[in-house]
């Protein structure tokens, strides 16, 4: 079983995220169980949401204590909660923003998670052109797709197309396929910012 | 069809299949996602002729429920926790007068303190209404109940609830398979009511009833469930027969024949117990899980059955009756009366509290040596309980107890990061 928490704050999608998360998981042939932390969510407050992926029925209903991996979609959180609180040895963590974790002051955090585990992509630039909203989930899922590898670009592409229609849809999809490439390191020529 | 869906659009698409023609609700959390997707399913005209029924709040709901359905109408609504409460005497009424409405409830602990997350409260609130409760384990069961719910109800013409976990189920995106209309069809015929308010042949439903006979009436009420306890899984049975899933029924048992500890417990937690006993096992710890499916009826007979080769009994609920202990553990003590076997009753997750498997492991371990006290509360925190206590016996006027309590565990929390 692969467990990812999703950090943000309300108003970024960060429970949509794991929505997404689960249904790319789905249209895999997993078994995906996507799921909010049950809060009274507010605008800016801290909101938190699990996505379990596994090759077979997930039964566990208890909220994910030891993430195989963490996605941060706003690193104002530092300040405010130990979002890695509980994250694997050997973990993987994606945090929205081109800055290194030494300047995000998080680096003694991850010591023990491996370098190439831990990756910053500035979703919210690479979404607010084709969105047009500053909305960060989607397009961070082509990151994780890309780090942790246990779910395809394609996955999360037809996920975002489920779930919304249209331009909203096709918006996020070129924010996710951004995200992807920039988490891999590649440069993707229409990411460019216009 | 295989899909990736949120339980409560899972519960009001198998809500449209069942052609309902009346819904009627008022939104209250954690049902909300269910009704305003049953309201999207009426207007794209998903549900064929359903009319959806706006009303001004949960008694008005049950209200128009009970008229429709007296009138011949299969009829669907949905609520939880206070909700609940708020339509109480149609609740009774609604069974009282036999009348087959289906009901989802997503559970929701009850006020004060309010409170909006999952515990098993608001049901059992209503345990001895008349109404059969069914609870759900996963969403893919959610989805399936309903639709043995209305074939259960218009069998012997009494009202269901389906009771599933608020939040946990209700907003959890999972697998389920959703059935075509035609084997729904296939497996509820339309619905024929034992009585119908009809101009054509009118009689009146609700009639006063003296001491003459009242006794009778309630007596009846009761041999109803009594007759639940083989229509519910005879339409298990049926269901698995068309459907090719084992869903429903009165129990279902875990690791159950070897098994020296029995936990039991109803609703999604069982999941999370299930894994929990399997990692016991592999320490070779003789332990297994049985499911409450019927709350009511319940399977008194079925359970002592299931439950006759443990040494002890670990009741898990999500209930509280207070000044006594547990709800579901009190039954269960019913069901075992004379057989020596001893139960122990466990009060966990009360308001959302998470149930984790390693407090879980911590607790059966605990069982196993028979180190268990009689009356458990999972993970409760002596210390906030103790502070608490100390200031009342401090002050007469200590002041509110949920204040209280917030107020200290933020000023240590507040403290501990100012240390740090």
């Amino acid at each position: 079983m692969f467990q990812v928490r999703l950090h943000g704050r309300g108003g970024q999608g960060v429970v949509t995220a794991a929505e997404l998360l689960s249904i790319a998981g789905f249209t895999q042939g997993k078994h995906a169980q996507a799921f909010p932390s049950f809060g009274s969510e507010r605008t800016g407050a801290p909101v938190v949401s699990f996505c379990r992926l596994d090759d077979k029925e997930i039964r566990l209903r208890e909220p994910i204590l030891e993430p195989d991996c963490v996605i941060v979609q706003d690193p104002t959180l530092f300040h405010a909660i130990d979002v890695f609180q509980g994250l694997k040895p050997g973990g993987y963590v994606l945090i929205n923003s081109s800055k290194s974790i030494s300047e995000l002051g998080v680096a003694e955090q991850l010591k023990d998670v491996p370098e190439d585990h831990i990756r910053g992509v500035n979703a919210t630039e690479l979404a607010i052109r084709p969105v047009s909203r500053p909305v960060p989930n989607a397009a961070l899922l082509g990151g994780f797709a890309a780090i942790s590898r246990q779910i395809t670009l394609e996955a999360v592409e037809k996920a975002i197309a489920t779930k919304f229609g249209g331009r909203i849809a096709a918006g996020n999809i070129e924010a996710a396929r951004a995200a992807h490439a920039a988490a891999l390191g590649k440069e993707l020529v229409n990411a460019q910012t216009a | 069809m295989l899909k990736q869906l949120e339980g409560s659009h899972a519960v009001a698409e198998a809500v449209a299949l069942c052609r309902p023609e009346v819904i009627c609700a008022y939104p209250i959390s954690p049902q909300t996602h269910i009704v305003e997707r049953c309201g999207e399913l009426v207007r794209e005209g998903r549900v064929g002729n359903c009319e959806f029924i706006n009303v001004e709040s949960e008694f008005a709901a049950l209200s128009v429920a009970i008229g429709s359905s007296a009138a011949g109408a299969r009829s669907y609504t949905a609520t939880a926790s206070q909700g609940l409460l708020f339509m109480a005497e149609a609740v009774y009424n609604a069974a009282g007068l036999g009348l087959p409405i289906v009901m989802t409830v997503a559970n929701r602990a009850i006020g004060a303190p309010i409170n909006i997350w999952n515990d098993h409260t608001d049901s059992m609130s209503m345990r001895d209404a008349g109404w059969i409760q069914l609870f759900a384990e996963t969403n893919q069961e959610a989805l399936d109940l309903h639709i043995q719910a209305f074939k259960i109800a218009e069998r012997l013409s009494c009202p269901v609830m389906v009771c599933m976990d608020g939040f946990i189920l209700t907003h959890a995106y999972e697998r389920v398979d959703m059935p075509d209309q035609e084997i729904v069809d296939r497996f509820l015929p339309p619905f024929k009511p034992r009585q119908v308010l009809d101009p054509a042949n009118p009689y009146s439903i609700g009639a006063m009833v003296g001491p003459d006979a009242f006794m009778e009436v309630r007596y009846l009420a009761h041999d109803k469930q009594i007759q639940a306890l083989e229509v519910i899984p005879e339409v298990a049975t049926e269901f698995k027969e068309l459907f090719g899933r084992d869903s429903g029924g009165l129990l279902h048992g875990y690791k159950v024949d070897d098994a020296e500890t029995v936990v039991v417990t109803l609703g999604s937690v069982a999941g999370t117990v299930k894994d929990t006993v399997d990692q016991l096992r592999e320490g070779s710890t003789k332990i297994g899980v049985v499911t409450i499916g019927s709350f009511r009826p319940f399977p008194l007979q079925a359970l002592r059955k299931e439950l006759s080769g443990a040494k002890r009994i670990v009741v898990l609920e999500k209930s509280l009756a207070v000044g006594f202990g547990g709800v579901v553990a009190n039954n269960i003590m019913m069901a075992m009366q004379g057989s020596g076997i001893h139960v122990h009753t466990v009060v966990a997750g009360l308001g959302g509290r998470p149930i984790t498997v390693p407090s879980l492991t911590k607790l059966f371990e605990t069982a196993h040596a028979d180190k268990l006290e009689d009356l458990h509360f999972l993970d409760l925190r002596r210390d906030v309980v103790n502070a608490e206590l100390a200031r009342q016996h401090a002050h007469i006027g200590s002041g509110p107890i949920a204040e209280n309590i917030l107020k200290s565990l933020y000023r240590d929390e507040a403290n501990t990061a100012n240390a740090s």
